[in-house]
């Protein structure tokens, strides 16, 4: 499948720190309002990236300040690509409980993956678990919007 | 009774309706203080009846998710009620796609969420 073609890329290596990635969050949000993308995706792109900046950072680099979080972001003309790497030892998305299920709805924590899921309209793990690729198309309806309840 | 940082408090009747200052729940260190607001009303303040009216908040991350779980438990806990109202369309998206609108107690409106304590 060939590449879409991107009018916007920009790339931001922060430190492990808490709120260190507000400015590459706010540089995607501002060029999606530029853009004139609606209020609805940029909400669903703004809240899946501060839960993989704050799972990098928190989580994959456990706060070292000695580890860096790359944060790849690349516009095109209805697609939003996002790429959020640690340098931590990565993790299994799939171990991560459901906390849906019943046992697990009072847990405080384990919500992070699941929301970046539902908001974007994709979002792949490497193997090894520290780099998440998401993509957002704009307009399109969050998973969550299919669901019955 | 010391002032909340995070949050404002008004009683109307016997219940206590607290309010979120920041529009946006996001910053770690701000979720923190957030709480450990929400337990002090009910862990010092010792506050039976709590609504959480969200008209302010146009964002919160999973971690402040996290805090509002918690201060459920302690409400719980204390034998107290808990209800959250006022929470704007694509909060409560997050609120659906999580499950946590069958945990907590979510009305629309203030008057509606006061008269059903």
């Amino acid at each position: 499948m060939s590449e879409p073609a991107w009018i916007w890329r920009s790339e931001h290596v922060i430190p492990s720190q808490p709120g260190a990635g507000c400015d590459a969050i706010h540089e995607v949000l501002e060029k999606l309002g530029n853009s004139n993308w609606d209020d609805s995706d940029i909400f669903s792109v703004q809240l899946a990236m501060e839960e993989a900046v704050v799972n990098a950072v928190k989580h994959g680099n456990r706060l070292d300040d000695r580890k860096m979080v790359r944060i790849n972001s690349h516009l095109a003309k209805d697609l939003i690509r996002i790429e959020i790497s640690d340098e931590g030892s990565g993790f299994d998305p799939e171990s991560i409980p459901d906390p849906t299920e019943e046992c697990h709805r009072d847990a405080p924590g384990g919500r992070g993956v699941m929301l970046m899921r539902n908001f974007m309209s994709s979002i792949t793990f490497n193997a090894a678990g520290n780099q998440v690729l998401m993509e957002k198309r704009r307009g399109e309806p969050g998973r969550s919007s299919s669901c019955t309840e | 009774m010391a002032e909340y940082q995070r949050l404002t408090v008004n009683e109307v009747g016997d219940v206590s309706v607290v309010r979120f200052r920041d529009q946006k729940i996001i910053d770690n260190l701000n979720i923190q203080e957030l709480g450990r607001e929400l337990a002090r009303l009910v862990e010092v303040d010792q506050r039976g009846k709590l609504l959480l009216n969200f008209s302010a908040v146009e964002f919160l991350s999973s971690a402040a998710l996290g805090k509002l779980i918690t201060l459920d438990k302690k409400v719980k806990a204390a034998g107290g009620v808990l209800k959250l109202c006022r929470i704007q369309p694509e909060i409560y998206e997050v609120f659906a796609i999580t499950k946590l609108n069958r945990l907590f107690d979510i009305k629309e409106d203030e008057s509606d969420a006061l008269a059903s304590f």
